[in-house]
């Protein structure tokens, strides 16, 4: 996993509330390989049209915004289905944090497990940035994880919580499985012990 | 100290807590569908092996067709849903992980054919990499949805590293209506709590109303608990819990039976035991409720109207109606059950088990169709039964095809879609944009409500059919 620690880029306002991951990227390209060009189906539906046109309304269509790195959300964001396809795809446009007063709990997970930042600041805060980012398109917010603030265009330096496991994860860019790994014995013992307990688990 | 059924199953797992209130948490299922192929890729290119396959079991369910099942794999006609079919054979067979394929007798939605082959247990850690993975709590099970990277961990190590959710009672108390099922009362939850209401919480479901439903029912409920935001729903294991579970192929018997009941009888919450949060609701004022809107919360009793976003002084909640009714195509204000639709499904893992197909066929029964209607069993034991009653011959000659199992039309990915701009009636769960196809309209509700629909082509209250 590639480690998190500080990124300035440009970041795009996304305004929808309950923002699910069928519209991160609808279940139909589910299906695809995670290979190159897998990125065309970030927002699909919303990005494109039925030709597979662009439509020039949708933030990331919009010169400024291309290529942004960074989004700034709204409540709720990543709900329903636990597909991790949501943040791969976000991930192979180009994109490293997502920045909204709440997550759906599972999207927030994946992104941990993918050098992927989610952060969250308050309804206000996130509000005020897209705002800002409406008003200059293309504006840039840094994101540093160490000292767990958001730096957004005018200069304003909001704070953030994240679990102090999580983001020792994600600076360092360690593996989930290395770090079960080490607890091997501890686990081998809780195995004999429970199976000898509870024989009825074993199928 | 008191403790809630949650906190007893998860303390029971506990492997060890690291830095930061980590918590290594042992896993005693796990559940695979087509969908994880990701995982299996990922496991590969890190060249980990499964470290313990016998808790393991896949099931063929998102991308199977639901008809011509007779031809097996070769007759998928999508080659790259069959290509996905074919790679979970090849991935379980590699790993030894146990697989009830398209062609099996007991292949179903993962959701539906697990508990019914008493794999699910009371007790139990469950992990399957989809979020309706909440449904197994309905045997008062700790069960709960993860994402790919997840899914690769439980197979290489059979733990999780999670961080403790908070608990939530949600008490239904008072006896339901003739006429509500347990797809009202969960539809009525949401509506109550929003669609983000229970983030980062454990729902306990409990109350009279709770204490009344089937296992069937039960299941229904636990299964939208994500549509509510919850890590997982569940509800405390009893007398209905346990007739449902014994002599099921893989449940316990003997004395392990005995042994798992005395403790599965520890499992309920203490009487003193606190919860985090506490949200009540009466059962006897329910009514058969039906969405309106493109989340599932956004839904009303089958005797209310569309709302009307003029009414709604919050701002953003206003634009977020205005959106969604932009993109439902309704009118501010008309009767729900002046709405019209195109088409009707009736299954998935909310609602495809036997009880929601008697319940749609006591509808059928009679009477015929009005507009394409579709009826998957969540499962082929579902299947069998359901034609071992007669329930196939009953939605035969109402004009509904009768299709094999699968996820179906609940998210279209087998081909089995709602075309753009068309407005369906569906037993689902999720109501989003697209989720039943490009652009299709969808309303979600119970089987019975699901089958009025069908007869009048328009919502009706199943009530006064
Ligand atoms: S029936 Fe629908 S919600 Fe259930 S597992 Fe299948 S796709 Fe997911």
């Amino acid at each position: 996993m590639e480690p998190f620690t500080k990124l300035t880029a440009t970041a795009a306002p996304i305004d929808i509330v309950n923002c699910d991951t069928d519209r991160i990227i609808p279940a139909r390209f589910l299906r695809k390989a995670r290979e190159p060009g897998f990125e065309r189906w970030l927002f699909h539906d919303m990005r494109f049209d039925a030709q597979g046109n662009e439509r020039p309304e949708f933030v990331l269509n919009q010169a400024p915004y291309r290529g942004a790195k960074v989004l700034v959300a709204a409540a709720n964001y990543g709900c329903g289905s636990s597909r991790e396809a949501a943040v791969y795809v976000m991930y192979d446009y180009g994109i490293r944090s997502v920045i909204a007063p709440s997550f759906g709990d599972i999207h927030y997970g994946n992104a941990l497990q993918n050098g992927f930042l989610p952060i969250v600041l308050s309804d206000a805060e996130c509000q005020r940035l897209r705002e800002q980012l409406h008003a200059q398109p293309g504006a840039e917010i840094t994101v540093d994880l160490p000292a767990q603030t958001v730096t957004g265009p005018d200069g304003s330096i909001y704070k953030f919580e994240i679990d102090p496991a999580a983001k020792e994860r994600l600076v360092k860019g360690l593996d989930d499985i290395g770090l079960v790994l080490q607890h091997i014995e501890r686990i081998e013992g809780f195995e004999q012990r429970y199976f000898a307990e509870q024989p009825w688990v074993s199928v | 100290m008191a403790r809630t059924l949650f906190e007893k199953i998860w303390d029971r797992h506990v492997i060890t807590r690291g830095a930061g209130g980590d918590t290594l948490l042992f896993v005693d299922r796990h559940y695979l569908h087509e969908g994880s192929f990701h995982a299996f890729t990922a496991l590969a290119r890190e060249g980990r092996e499964v470290r313990s396959p016998k808790q393991s079991f896949a099931f063929d369910d998102h991308y199977v067709p639901t008809v011509d099942r007779h031809l097996g794999i070769p007759g998928v006609a999508d080659a790259e849903a069959r290509g996905l079919i074919e790679n979970l054979a090849r991935n379980t067979a590699k790993h030894g992980i146990r697989h009830f394929h398209m062609d099996d007798a007991r292949q179903g939605i993962v959701h539906v054919a697990a508990p019914e082959l008493g794999l699910t247990l009371p007790g139990l850690v469950i992990n399957c990499g989809d979020s309706h993975t909440s449904t197994h709590g309905a045997f008062g099970a700790l069960a709960f949805g993860i994402g790919a990277s997840q899914v690769k961990q439980v197979l290489a190590t059979q733990c999780l590293w999670q961080k403790q959710p908070k608990s939530m009672l949600i008490r239904i108390d008072g006896a339901l209506p003739p006429g509500v099922t347990a797809k009202d009362v969960i539809l009525a939850v949401i509506a109550k709590i929003g669609i983000g209401g229970a983030q980062g919480h454990v729902i306990e479901y409990a109350g009279a109303a709770v204490r009344a439903l089937t296992m069937e029912a039960r299941m229904t409920m636990c299964n939208m608990s994500i549509e509510a935001g919850a890590r997982a729903g569940m509800i405390a294991p009893d007398d209905t819990t346990y007739q449902y579970l014994a002599g099921r192929p893989h449940a316990p018997v003997g004395e392990a039976w005995e042994s798992a009941l005395a403790y599965w009888r520890s499992l309920p919450s203490d009487r003193q035991a606190r919860f985090d949060r506490e949200v009540g609701l009466d059962a006897s004022r329910l009514e058969p409720m039906v969405t309106w809107g493109t989340n599932p919360e956004e839904g009303v009793p089958v005797s209310g109207a569309v709302p009307d976003p003029a009414n709604e002084p919050d701002a953003s909640r206003r634009a977020r109606m205005e959106s969604s009714l932009r993109y439902m195509g309704l009118t501010p204000g008309m009767p729900i059950s002046d709405i019209a639709v195109d088409r009707v499904f009736i299954g998935s893992c909310t609602n495809g088990r036997l009880e929601d197909l008697r319940a749609a066929a006591a509808i059928a029964r009679g009477r015929k169709a009005r507009v394409p209607t579709v009826v998957s069993p969540g499962s082929r034991l579902v299947k069998v039964a359901a034609e071992a009653e007669g329930l196939d011959k009953i939605f035969l000659e109402a004009g509904f095809e009768w299709r094999d199992a699968g996820c179906s039309m609940c998210v279209g990915i087998n081909g089995d879609q709602v075309p753009s701009g068309e407005r369906s009636a569906s037993t689902s769960n999720r109501n989003f944009e697209g989720r039943q196809g490009k652009g299709a309209r969808t309303h979600l509700m119970g089987p019975a409500m699901a089958a009025a629909a069908a007869i009048t082509g328009r919502i009706t209250d199943v009530r006064a059919l």
